[in-house]
């Protein structure tokens, strides 16, 4: 089919060109014609004629049936059960910033609870002048603000460590989402407990049956933690940690604890395991680095890419991606097709928000040759996205957690691609 | 880290302003009562903080690790499939493929105690006595070659276990060693003589498949085929029984009852499977396990007593699974079945109504 395609279009550059020194008549000669009338258009359609449905068929709607293959999707091979495990946000598939909170992924340490606003309770203990118990109702009438910020799991792309495993921007890069979340700071609560200033430490905890804990210093704590409620203007999802999360910006995503049901501030942290057998990055010498929060400044080209093949053959292409930094906003990324020999900048959909995903595009007119497409992010703190190879240098093969490496995608003549590694 | 928290006390500053002006507390919220708090406050520190009273000896904990623990981790911490390795992994972390265990890995000791007794069993958290906790931890140790068969670990003596890689971390050091050398004006052109592809997603070919077909792979050979997903289908349309008395027999099935033994069954997921493409786990699978033979899986490897049930031709049906389920360890000893039992009888029934929608395939 695209061959055929092919034919009726010049390249979108020539198009211009043509356009500029010939005029009018290059123009008509550059537009795609049909040869025999299109029945959608000459010939009434049913949709055209008849009634869809009524307002209240779907009191929650859900994308249309056409799109059911845009979903979260689990690598089975990687974890034991799907209790304790992970699933991919369909980011080949998405557009702009904000992820839908039905398509972001989950991770469950032990599965996606159910508890009720009536149930939820929140204690602050600890290093504080009064130990207080906050309802869910208490936590709404505390002064509220907005903000966007993505979450990553610190294993994503983990599994490239060693290697091009998994063929699919979703199962590389897919352990992000991207909310806008409504919450109180959590300054705000531990002011409202009086905590104590030589409290150099917070622990959280969730209300699973995974308890899942994590120590964070105190100045992060006071800088822009949300105790969040809301994602994407509605209320938090099951599998996001309804009634109530921690949103802990920039950093990597085990630290945002759902459910969360307990605060304590302490003097030193807990080493719990969630922050000493896991999420710690060995290096090749068998020494591990801890505290590793931050989440290093990424991208990646989400289309074309493996499940994002391009079907309409040479000329005008849309090559866009996702970068983001927990240092930052996202100040540029620039894109090569060659695999690293040139690179080219690509267009920020908007400026580049603080700990939030940003949306590049480079329109470009394809040659229909391979391509090797990888995408490079700056952010505002200078920091370039490093490749594979400057990442091994330095940390080995075994972290497998904080791989913010450029990633390559092989596009082929036929538009298909491919999760590779170049030299 | 301080070059970071250098940089955010500065950022918290600049951001203080914009926050909302909470100068006097609201007076949201309640005191927390000593009981609550103790009833929550459970973390423990590397240094002690948090360790209640009591003890436990290896002996016990072994015991107790069979029971409830191995069914999971093995036997001897070893890890079943791709449940975690806790004992083991001795001087592999500078090697490919390190093994992360209690042992090689794990810095602090306070770490499994604090974990153990508030995350685990897994499917049935926070049930285990504080000495219970001791004896476990005691066994991995044992397990680990850390401690002699002999060994009580307790309240006083916990501080003296030294973990063998207490010093093998190191605090995050990005900021120093890697930020400086990656920071700057990238190359644009010329950067690189030539690209030649290194590794090839595809030959690896461990991507699950997709609808779309883009990606056109299948699992490897670590890989379960499928699929979980059979215990997530509404319970309202269950599997097909290929026998007419069954179908019957579903019919007669309360359809709430069979949701709630769905929920029920949660439970069990960790070790095993139901419905289309299930699989044996640390379990067998279950379809079919009502008015079937114990021990009837013939790929599982079942405990000795369950293979003396099958020789004697015990049948599970409404009234042993009940009792098994209620009881598990008292009704056959000798499973291998780490599960504690189901308390309630509204469960059992309803869990049995559950796994009684699943026809052996």
């Amino acid at each position: 089919m695209s061959d055929a395609f092919d034919n009726l279009r010049p390249s979108r550059r020539a198009f211009l060109r043509g356009a500029a020194t010939a005029g009018v008549g290059a123009m008509a000669a550059g537009t795609a014609r049909a040869e025999t009338p299109d029945p959608l258009i000459t010939e009434p359609q049913e949709w055209a004629q008849s009634f869809g449905d009524g307002v209240d068929a779907t009191p929650y709607g859900m994308p249309i049936r056409f799109e059911d293959d845009v979903i979260r999707r689990n690598v089975e091979w990687l974890t034991a059960d799907t209790i304790s495990s992970i699933n991919f946000t369909p980011i080949h598939a998405l557009d702009g910033t904000i992820t839908p909170q039905g398509a972001a992924f989950e991770r469950h340490h032990s599965g996606a609870i159910e508890l009720r606003k009536e149930d939820y309770r929140l204690m602050i203990n600890g290093m504080v002048e009064k130990p207080l118990v906050f309802t869910y109702a208490d936590l709404e009438r505390f002064p509220r603000e907005n903000h966007v910020y993505f979450c990553e799991c610190a294993a994503n792309t983990g599994m490239e460590w060693a290697g091009a495993q998994l063929n699919g921007a979703q199962f590389t890069h897919g352990m992000i989402h991207n909310m806008e979340y409504s919450g109180v700071p959590l300054r705000t609560l531990l002011e409202e407990a009086g905590y104590d200033t030589a409290g150099k430490w917070v622990y959280v905890e969730g209300a699973d049956a995974s308890s899942n804990g994590r120590s964070i210093p105190m100045e992060k704590a006071l800088d822009d933690v949300l105790v969040a409620f809301k994602a994407n203007g509605e209320a938090l999802r099951k599998e996001h940690g309804y009634p109530v999360r921690l949103v802990v910006p920039g950093w990597e995503g085990n630290m945002w604890i759902k459910w969360i049901r307990r605060i304590e501030v302490m003097d030193a942290p807990v080493e719990s395991r969630e922050e000493t057998s896991k999420y710690t990055d060995t290096l090749a010498d068998g020494i591990s680095r801890k505290w590793t929060w931050e989440m290093d400044a990424k991208s990646v080209v989400t289309s074309p890419s493996p499940q994002a093949p391009i079907t309409h053959g040479k000329g005008p292409l849309v090559i866009t991606g996702l970068a983001w930094s927990g240092r930052g906003a996202i100040t540029r990324v620039d894109v090569s097709r060659d695999g690293g020999k040139t690179w080219e900048t690509a267009r920020l959909a908007k400026p580049g928000e603080k700990r939030a995903l940003t949306r590049f595009y480079l329109d470009v007119d394809w040659d229909g040759e391979e391509m090797f497409l990888q995408s490079r992010a700056m952010d505002e703190t200078g920091y370039v996205q490093p490749t594979k190879t400057q990442l091994r240098e330095v940390r080995g093969l075994n972290s497998i957690y904080h791989n913010n490496c450029i990633q390559t995608w092989w596009v082929r003549p036929n538009g298909e691609a491919e999760n590779v590694e170049v030299s | 880290m301080s070059k970071f928290l250098k940089s955010l006390s500065l950022a918290a500053v600049a951001t203080m302003l914009s926050l909302p002006a909470v100068a006097q507390p609201l007076g949201l919220g309640r005191a927390a009562l000593p009981e609550e708090i103790s009833a929550w406050n459970l973390d423990i520190h590397p240094d002690g903080t948090g360790l209640p009273d009591g003890e436990g000896d290896v002996l016990d904990g072994e015991e107790i690790f069979a029971t409830k623990c191995a069914a999971c981790h093995g036997d001897f911490a070893e890890g079943i499939d791709n449940w975690p390795k806790l004992a083991g992994g001795k001087g592999t972390l500078n090697r490919e493929d390190p093994v992360k265990t209690v042992g090689s890995y794990w810095p602090y000791l306070s770490t499994t105690f604090d974990y153990i007794r508030r995350s685990m069993p897994y499917g049935n958290a926070g049930t285990l006595t504080n000495d219970e906790v001791y004896a476990i931890v005691a066994y991995i140790l044992y397990s680990n070659d850390l401690v002699e068969d002999d060994f009580v670990l307790s309240k006083d003596n916990f501080l003296d276990v030294k973990m063998p890689n207490a010093d093998g971390f190191i605090q995050d050091n990005r900021m120093e060693v890697e930020i400086p050398q990656w920071t700057g004006e990238p190359c644009m052109t010329d950067c690189k003589d030539k690209v030649e592809v290194t590794m090839r997603a595809l030959v690896l070919d461990v991507t699950p498949e997709t609808a779309d077909g883009a990606t056109e792979t299948k699992a490897s050979a670590t890989t379960e085929p499928k699929e979980e997903a059979a215990a997530e289908q509404p319970a309202a349309t269950p599997e097909p029984a290929p026998a007419q008395e069954q179908e019957a027999e579903i019919a007669a099935v309360d359809p709430a009852l069979i949701e709630d033994g769905e929920k029920v069954f949660r439970k069990c997921k960790a070790c095993h499977q139901v419905g289309d493409g299930a699989k044996n786990r640390s379990g067998p699978v279950l379809n079919g396990v009502v008015g079937a033979t114990v021990g009837h899986i013939e790929d599982f490897k079942y405990s000795k007593a369950f293979k003396e049930k099958n020789d004697e031709g015990m049948v599970w049906n409404d009234e042993t699974l009940a009792a098994f389920l209620a009881g598990p360890k008292a009704y056959i000893k000798g499973t291998k079945m780490g599960f504690g039992g189901l308390k309630k009888e509204s469960d059992i029934e309803a869990v049995i109504a559950y796994l009684s929608t699943f026809s052996q395939q």
